[in-house]
């Protein structure tokens, strides 16, 4: 603060005395509200909070539980089909499996479909990044300068479109990773629409999910004729083109039918987190209680001495 | 740079060249004729050539060489700036870190961030440093560019006249022509000055701080006086020093063309930056410029040091960089077994671009590099930044408090060190200097011992405590003037008012200003300066004259005056002497007040006291004074009433009573008749008083004013003026004494010896008017004045035995003086004849002309002629104590504090000082080791070190019985409140040097109190440096004077007074205050702030950034240890550099945990940041738990709810992110204790910046950050009901156990903080009340039966009933029994009080009865108990009676411990 100079500086010109101001802000007096916990505070807060939690957490579990969910692993049931996709050569060869499974009762409401992946790692550092969104979003990019690499080029020069690895290890029972067996623009053979960086399994794959088991929405019921209130309880069958191998990294995958409520899929947590939680404020709220009014006594006879 | 100017300077070494047709040529520099070099080493000296502006090459060339005056004291130029300041932050081990990182990105397989990205945090941070030194380097800038540019007058060739130019233009050689109140541009050699004594008046205030002037004279036995100097004919050359900071040597000499030399030394030097006074013009030499001198040679920048908090981080920073390294490790073993699990490489595991995989081991050390960079943050590198900010926000407010400043200086409190404002919350030992730092430094006369005779000025003594109060009310003052004066002089009343007022616009105008050189505002200032000048306040100025001594003054006048050589009254004529000396023997300035800082050179014409007027006058004034002053006349009395006590007691003293009896007598008889009258009307002395001092002030034509160098001098100079002896004027060749009755006496001086260190004494050798003897007048140190007397072994005569009891008696005095603690000074003289005198001058003169050896020899002569001395007398000077020192001393001591006087004063005044400070208390067992000898100092050291142990472990069981164990109270901190220790110098040389330093310090370590006496700067330094290295604990140094500045220099935090003694020690200090008393505010209140938030601010800090970086690495766990993120990394950085940065710096700066005034109230409370409470491993480990706790529940709530959904991972990271930022802010409310509308702003500021922020972030930005893309991540989100559950249930879970803590810390063991906490709460009336219990309960038992709330008026009583100083306190008040049994002391010393109750008032002489009688009886009583001093002092005169002084010193331990005792008991 001080300079260096020989002279001190001429504060004095400007002011004619050096007299700190009166304020509340220089002198510390600003006006404060001064929390302090007392004995009141404490224990509303405790039981105030414990009540809410609980509540809430009723609510939430409630409604998780209304959730029906059927979640089918397939795995083991098209081993099969895995262990002829573990060989790279075959791939050219077409497998089929069928997973038969029974819902004893009806699933009322919109039913989701998810494919389930277990043990994919898709948000390895790495393989996160490994994408060109600028070549998504149709810009002219040079790939080679992306992100992508190694997937930017095919052998024989001719870019990759989409790029990276996120892109060529689709999910796909029909497309093999991990280069593109048919070009993009033929995801959706049903629907023109349906295609390109625009297609919806492709969307929906290229946001990474953020754990290594997941699941990524595949189709809706659509809710015509006898499905009009969802899915009535009966046998049925997933048809399933086996494309993508998973075994040689220990994956599994699954088809999911869920309905969806307000506060989410059919994870309970949340709702066990609040009743915990407001379990132990509450809790907390009593301990207090007693060690206060333990204290008290203790207290008052301290000061009598 | 030095060796160029040599090298180069060898060209131009021919000094003073005969002819000059050699003058050299640029052309032909290896041509010199190398015999023609003069004896002159070059590197030694410094050849300076008068400015030959326009035809010589010859001051051309040379001053070519030396540094312009130009002056640069910017660190960097515009080119330099990058590069430097580069080099500079670099140099910082955390920049050097974030470059690292930045490096380490840089490798494609550990690129984590993008690689410009990463470097962002680097930028701004040294983008910040760089700013803020560039705009403090462009500070200085304009300041040097302001200096540079100012004016002054330089002599040109061309024109013939001196011309106006800039500093910056200013070479060596240059002739300058400096006016009244100019700055000097540069080290200048005075060559004429317009005085015709050739003296030039300096004011150094801008240099060193102090105001008075000092004289510079003309080169001697150059010019000739009254003629013009004419820089043409000017044809010497200079040789002197080279350049050096030294500001008080300075030598050289100059070279007539003739090869004539003339010396000179510093006496001859205007230096630069200071202002010239009192002289028209001056005329010198530039001889150093710019840089080279003094003035800039003396300029160091502000130290840098390390406060502790800031040592501890340090070593918690090293835990965190452990911590990070294993977490590093964990995720690089997590990524080498998680890829080796794999048979074949997944589709997510990329190869690289070649399309190589890594092995997983090399993935696994790839990874470690790679975590480093992700989880960088845990190493908080804007923890350094942030803690810069906070600490110039607390100084800020520092310096800005308005109880810290001080309104007589006109000075706030200034901190020179920025970063070691928390070290004032963690003192643990205080070093106090004692003068001029427990003392004001003003040196108040307050009494006299002439001819053996003691003259006690009690009106003087009452005058001063009645100033007390007036500084504390002015308009009280102004009634009681009016009171107390005449009505006549209504106007007189009205000039004291103003006086009183004085003070402040004194200061403002003797503060060190930088002046600008526009005459008419220094002008304007001189007058605002009216007669105030350096030192004196009115209560200096005013001395109340004794009244006895006053009427024997004025008749001895008189008979002086009268010309009446034949009567020779040895009393009279001493009385005479000795306030003749007082008026002569000094170098003090006069100035008159109409003329301001003109000294009086010439006496002013006086016409001799009008007689028939002024008497009328007088008796007028008398009459009236007659019924005003009845009230005074009863207490003035009791002088009267005191004297004939002490006749009665002291059968010595009835001589001397009779002789003033006597006198009084032959007053009333030879005396004028007016006094006469006086005495028959019977009216009271002080009426007498007024009607002196009256007389005198009407007289008076103007009011003098002193200058001088010492405040002693000045007191000295006022006590004559008292007694009516005035200094009228004073030149090198004559001084002007004007008498009482108004004669002027006007003495030549033949020689004034100066007074210094060595010789402790200053003489003037004068001729007497009247008499024509050679009269030498010394005055001095008591120790050495009583040994140059003249040798009274032989008692032939009547005269000479009279002379031996004299020296006896002003011996007995002085010592109670010193007890007293007042500063002593002899008065002696000698009469020469002239033949001894002529041999004498002689001497001197050859000494005078020496070179070599001119000071060992001026020494010697000055000592030769001082001796043989006749004792005239001895004068007590108060240095009173500041005001609020013991009221101070007591709540730092209450907070903890140890506090030691280190002082070079001498032990009975530095005791009684400390008693009178509350430093000792009455009933503290006091030892004193004095002693040469080592083996003694050993042996005393240890046998005191028992003693202590002994009682120490006595008190112990009592402590428990006693109950009340405060529960931040610990044996080891509190030492035992019951023992004082006193040193000196020379035994603590001893320990020093036999190494009993750590017996020493065991012993002090239970020393309520140390008290080193005599001590040099060098020791004061050596004992701060002792306890602060061997003991570990934060020192605190605090002085006023340049002897202290190697003590403040070596403490944790020096202090300086900006007191009376100059800037020497406010330039070496960390915070320069302008009173003792401010320290209290400064510890209890800014020191416990400072140190609360910053170590709550640092906690805070390391707990944000773990639990925040702990959430990507429990992501790790769930990627495979690949290094991802779950939250962009923009929202990453802003997250710590603006989401959560603003709340944590407020609070660092704002938060109060608890009030000012409850903090003052309670000094206990010191001592959670003396014990480093708030910040210490445990706390820091408690809260790196709860960091990994909360991190834990911020990171698992929401994997819990997401997992096995269809979540992606920024919409995963978005909550979490959220969570954290809500969790880490209500932690911040939790924590903090205040909350300003700053706070709320920047609380609720920060979330909704967050929440604006991201949300644009998210929908603005596609591909600004590729390949992540969190695009309308947050929006997704916040149309989730599951976000909002999850960030309301996350944070309440995470803060539970934290809230939990600090409620049960309210209901369990409340802290004292929590309870000052809660007096806060309290409306006003009730917090002191509440205040006061708390005091009392916290306090250990000992001295719980003392009174703890100590008003400065209850102290007072105390101190006076103690009878430490009769002389401070004699008026008595009567002691109420229930009074002092309430204060804890033993029956038997109240009644002992009691008893002495009645007499108290002439104690003093009481006691000198009782001495004597001791001292006959060596077997003192040592139980006495109302003097302290005897009966505890273990003296050791030698060796041989070393075990007889053990033996004594064990008794007296025992029976001051028996007392002590039973004192606690009570």
């Amino acid at each position: 603060m001080k300079n260096k100079t020989s002279f001190p500086p001429q504060e004095g010109e400007t002011h004619p005395s050096r007299c700190p101001d009166n304020s509340a802000f220089e002198q510390q007096k600003l006006p404060a509200w001064k929390p302090h916990l007392t004995l009141a505070t404490v224990l509303s807060t405790f039981f105030l909070t414990g009540a809410f939690c609980l509540s809430v957490g009723v609510c939430l579990i409630l409604s998780a539980n209304s959730v029906r969910e059927i979640q089918i692993d397939y795995s083991e049931k098209c081993s099969d089909c895995s262990k002829l996709r573990e060989n790279t050569s075959n791939w050219n060869k077409e497998c089929h499996c069928f997973v038969n499974f029974t819902l004893k009762e009806d699933i009322l409401g919109d039913v989701f479909m998810y494919y389930g992946l277990k043990n994919f790692y898709q948000n390895h550092r790495r393989y996160v990044v490994s994408r060109s969104d600028a070549q998504l979003l149709g810009r002219n990019v040079n790939i080679q300068k992306s992100s992508c690499a190694p997937f930017t080029t095919y052998q024989n020069g001719t870019p990759m479109a989409p790029c990276g690895a996120i892109a060529n290890s689709m999910f796909n029972e029909t497309a093999r990773p991990p280069y593109w067996q048919k070009p993009v623009y033929l995801l959706d053979e049903e629907d023109e629409k349906n295609n390109g960086y625009v297609n919806d399994d492709f969307i929906i794959w290229m946001r990474v999910s953020a754990f290594a088991t997941f699941r990524n929405l595949y189709r809706r019921v659509s809710r015509v004729r006898q499905f009009a209130d969802g899915l009535p309880a009966g046998n049925y069958t997933f048809h399933i083109s086996y494309n993508f191998p998973v075994s040689k990294f220990k994956g599994r995958k699954h088809v999911i039918l869920s309905t969806v409520v307000w506060s989410g899929g059919s994870n309970p947590f949340l709702g066990i987190a609040y009743v915990v939680s407001g379990t132990v404020a509450a809790l907390t709220g009593f301990v207090i209680t007693a060690i206060h009014l333990k204290l008290r006594k203790k207290k008052t006879y301290f000061q009598k001495e | 740079m030095a060796l160029s100017v040599d090298s180069a300077l060898y060209r131009w070494q021919r000094p003073g060249a005969p002819s000059p047709s050699q003058t050299l040529s640029e052309s032909t520099p290896l041509l010199v004729p190398v015999r023609d070099k003069p004896k002159l080493h070059l590197k030694k000296w410094r050849i300076v050539f008068p400015n030959k502006r326009g035809d010589g090459t010859d001051w051309k060339g040379a001053s070519m060489l030396y540094s312009g005056n130009r002056i640069r004291t910017t660190k960097y130029t515009w080119v330099t700036f990058l590069p430097q300041n580069l080099f500079e932050q670099f140099q910082r081990l955390g920049n050097l870190y974030f470059f690292f990182l930045v490096v380490l990105n840089w490798f494609p397989q550990l690129e984590i961030f993008h690689r410009e990205m990463i470097v962002l945090p680097l930028v701004v941070v040294l983008l910040a440093s760089m700013v803020k030194d560039a705009i403090e380097d462009y500070r200085k800038y304009q300041l040097d560019k302001m200096i540079n540019f100012s004016k002054t007058r330089i002599y040109d060739r061309e024109e013939h006249a001196y011309i106006e130019k800039c500093w910056k233009d200013v070479q060596v050689g240059d002739f300058v022509q400096l006016q009244c109140n100019e700055t000097i541009p540069a080290d200048i050699l005075l060559l004429h000055s317009s005085d015709q004594n050739g003296i030039c008046h300096l004011e150094t205030a801008n240099l060193d701080g102090e105001t008075n002037l000092k004289q510079r004279q003309v080169v001697m036995g150059f010019s000739r006086q009254n003629e013009l100097f004419e820089p043409e004919l000017f044809q010497n050359t200079i040789v002197c020093e080279m350049p050096n900071n030294d500001l008080n040597k300075f030598k050289g000499y100059m070279k007539k063309p003739n090869q004539e030399r003339i010396g000179f030394n510093i006496e001859s030097l205007l230096l630069r930056g200071c202002t010239v006074r009192n002289t028209e013009a001056a005329v010198g030499i530039v001889i150093y410029a710019g840089h080279e001198t003094k003035a800039m040679l003396n300029n160091h920048g502000s130290r840098y040091k390390r406060s502790k908090i800031e040592r501890q981080l340090n070593r918690d920073i090293f835990f965190c960089v452990g911590l990070l390294f294993v977490m590093c490790l964990v995720g690089a073993v997590g990524h080498g077994i998680w890829a080796g699990n794999f048979f074949e490489h997944p589709p997510y595991d990329i190869p690289d671009e070649n399309g190589n995989f890594l092995s997983p081991v090399l993935a696994g050390a790839y990874m470690f590099l790679t975590m480093i960079i992700l989880l960088q943050v845990l190493i908080p590198i804007s923890l350094y930044v942030s803690i810069e900010l906070v600490k110039l926000g607390q100084v800020f407010l520092i310096h800005n408090d308005i109880d810290l400043y001080d309104e007589e200086a006109d000075l706030p409190i200034q901190c020179r060190a920025l970063n070691i404002a928390e070290d004032l919350g963690q003192i643990q030992y205080i070093f106090s200097d004692k003068t001029g730092t427990l003392t004001e430094n003003k040196m108040v006369f307050r009494r006299c011992t002439v001819d053996g005779i003691e003259f006690s000025h009690q009106e003087n003594a009452r005058r001063l405590d009645t100033h007390k109060e007036l500084d504390l009310d002015d308009e009280d003052f102004a009634n009681l003037q009016r009171f107390t004066l005449p009505p006549m002089d209504i106007e007189k009343s009205a000039t004291s008012k103003q006086r009183s007022m004085r003070p402040l616009r004194r200061c403002q105008s003797a503060r060190a200003h930088f002046q600008r050189h526009t005459r008419t505002r220094s002008l304007g200032r001189c007058d605002s300066n009216q007669s105030q000048v350096a030192f004196s306040s009115p209560i200096e100025k005013d001395v109340t004259p004794d009244s006895i001594l006053l009427r024997r003054v004025r008749e001895a006048a008189l008979q002086t005056e009268n010309l009446s050589p034949f009567i020779h009254m040895k009393t009279s004529t001493s009385l005479t002497d000795f306030f003749l000396a007082l008026a002569i023997c000094n170098t003090v300035l006069v100035s008159t007040a109409t003329e301001p800082r003109q000294r009086v050179t010439v006496p002013p014409p006086i016409k001799p006291s009008g007689i028939t007027l002024e008497k009328i006058h007088q008796i007028f004034q008398r009459l009236k004074l007659a019924s005003l002053s009845q009230s005074f006349s009863s207490s003035q009395s009791s002088s009267d009433l005191g004297i004939s006590f002490s006749a009665k007691n002291a059968p010595e003293y009835r001589a001397a009573l009779e002789c003033c009896d006597n006198d009084r007598d032959c007053g009333a008889s030879g005396g004028g008749d007016e006094l006469q009258g006086k005495d028959s009307t019977d009216i009271g002395s002080a009426s007498l008083d007024e009607v002196f001092k009256s007389m005198t002030d009407s007289s008076l034509p103007t009011d003098f004013c002193y200058e001088a160098e010492s405040p002693d001098e000045a007191a000295l100079v006022y006590a004559a003026q008292a007694y009516s002896f005035t200094l009228v004027s004073r030149t090198p060749e004559q001084v002007t004494v004007r008498l009482p009755q108004g004669t002027l006496l006007t003495f030549d001086i033949l020689y004034t010896l100066g007074f210094d260190s060595v010789r402790k004494r200053m003489s003037v050798v004068v001729r007497h008017p009247l008499t024509k003897e050679i009269v030498v007048y010394t005055k001095g140190a008591d120790s050495v004045i009583m040994d140059l007397l003249e040798d009274s072994a032989k008692v032939d005569t009547s005269a000479e035995r009279r002379m031996k009891r004299i020296k006896e008696k002003t011996q007995k005095h002085l010592d109670f003086y010193a007890r007293d603690g007042l500063r002593t000074l002899c008065i002696a003289k000698k009469v020469l004849n002239e033949d001894d005198f002529q041999k004498w001058a002689n001497f001197r003169q050859e000494a005078e002309a020496a070179i070599d050896n001119r000071e060992e020899l001026l020494m010697e002569t000055a000592q030769h002629l001082e001796t043989k001395l006749t004792l005239l007398g001895a004068t007590g000077i108060e240095d009173r104590l500041q005001d609020g020192v013991p009221d101070t001393i007591a709540a730092l001591r209450e907070a903890g504090i140890q506090i030691w006087v280190l002082t070079g004063d001498k032990q009975e005044t530095a005791v009684n000082i400390a008693y009178s400070c509350k430093l000792l208390k009455q009933r503290d067992i006091v030892f004193t080791i004095n002693t040469e000898n080592k083996e003694t100092c050993e042996s005393l050291l240890n046998l005191t070190l028992e003693e202590v142990r002994k009682n120490s472990e006595a008190e112990k069981p009592q402590r428990k019985i006693w109950g009340v164990i405060p529960t931040s109270f610990s044996a080891s901190e509190a030492p035992s409140s019951e023992f004082g220790l006193v040193i000196d110098g020379r035994t603590l040389n001893v320990i020093f040097q036999a190494g009993l330093e750590e017996t020493f310090l065991e012993l002090t370590k239970r020393c309520r109190s140390v008290l080193c006496c005599c001590s040099t700067p060098l020791q004061k330094s050596m004992v701060v440096k002792l306890v602060r290295r061997q003991l570990k604990v934060m020192t605190l140094s605090i002085g006023d004077g340049a002897n202290d500045v190697s003590m403040i220099q070596a403490a944790d935090v020096g202090i300086g007074i900006s007191g009376q003694e100059g800037m020497q020690a406010v330039m070496a200090s960390d915070f320069a205050i302008s009173r003792f008393k401010h320290l209290k505010k400064l510890l209890l209140v800014h020191g416990h702030w400072c140190y609360a938030r910053l170590a709550k601010m640092v906690i805070y800090f390391f707990y944000k950034n773990v639990s925040y970086v702990s959430l990507l690495f429990w992501y790790q766990f769930f990627c495979g240890f690949s290094g991802s993120t779950m939250i962009d990394y923009w929202q990453m950085i802003f997250f710590n550099l603006f989401f959560t940065s603003v709340p944590p710096l407020l609070f660092g700066v704002l938060d109060r945990d608890v009030s000012a005034e409850t903090l003052l109230g309670l000094p206990e409370l010191y001592k959670d940041g003396q014990n480093s409470e708030i910040y210490k491993l445990s706390t820091f480990i408690i809260t790196m738990l709860d960091a990994f706790y909360q991190s834990l529940i911020c990171f698992f709530f929401p994997y819990l709810t997401y997992k096995d959904s269809d979540i992606d991972v920024f919409s995963f990271g978005s909550p979490i992110n959220t969570i954290s930022l809500l969790t880490i802010l209500l932690h911040q409310a939790l924590v903090m204790k205040t909350w300003t509308l700053f706070h709320l702003v920047a609380m609720v500021g920060s979330v909704v910046f967050y929440f604006v922020f991201s949300l644009i972030y998210n929908a603005a930005c596609v591909v600004c950050n590729p390949p992540t893309n969190p695009y309308w991540v947050l929006e997704k989100q916040l149309s989730d009901p599951t976000f909002y559950f999850l960030c309301l249930i996350t944070p309440i879970t995470a803060l539970l156990p934290r809230f939990f803590i600090f409620a049960l810390q309210g209901t369990f063991g409340a802290t004292l903080i929590l309870k000052a906490q809660q007096v806060d709460k309290l409306p006003r009336g009730q917090q002191d009340l509440q205040i006061q219990k708390l005091r009392s309960r916290t306090q250990s038992p000992s001295s719980a039966s003392v009174p703890s709330p100590v008003s400065n008026d209850d102290l007072k009583q105390r101190i006076s009933h103690l009878c430490v100083s009769p002389f401070l306190h004699p008026v008595p008040a009567a002691v109420s029994h229930g009074d002092t049994a309430s204060r804890g002391l033993s029956a038997s010393e109240v009644n002992h009080l009691r008893k002495l109750t009645p007499e108290e008032g002439y104690y003093f002489f009481n006691r000198w009865a009782e001495e004597e009688s001791v001292a006959a009886d060596s077997s003192a009583e040592p139980s006495s108990g109302h003097y302290p001093l005897v009966p505890r002092r273990v003296k050791t005169p030698g060796q041989d009676d070393d075990k007889q002084t053990k033996d004594r010193a064990h008794n007296f331990n025992h029976g001051s411990h028996r007392r002590s005792v039973s004192a606690v008991t009570l």
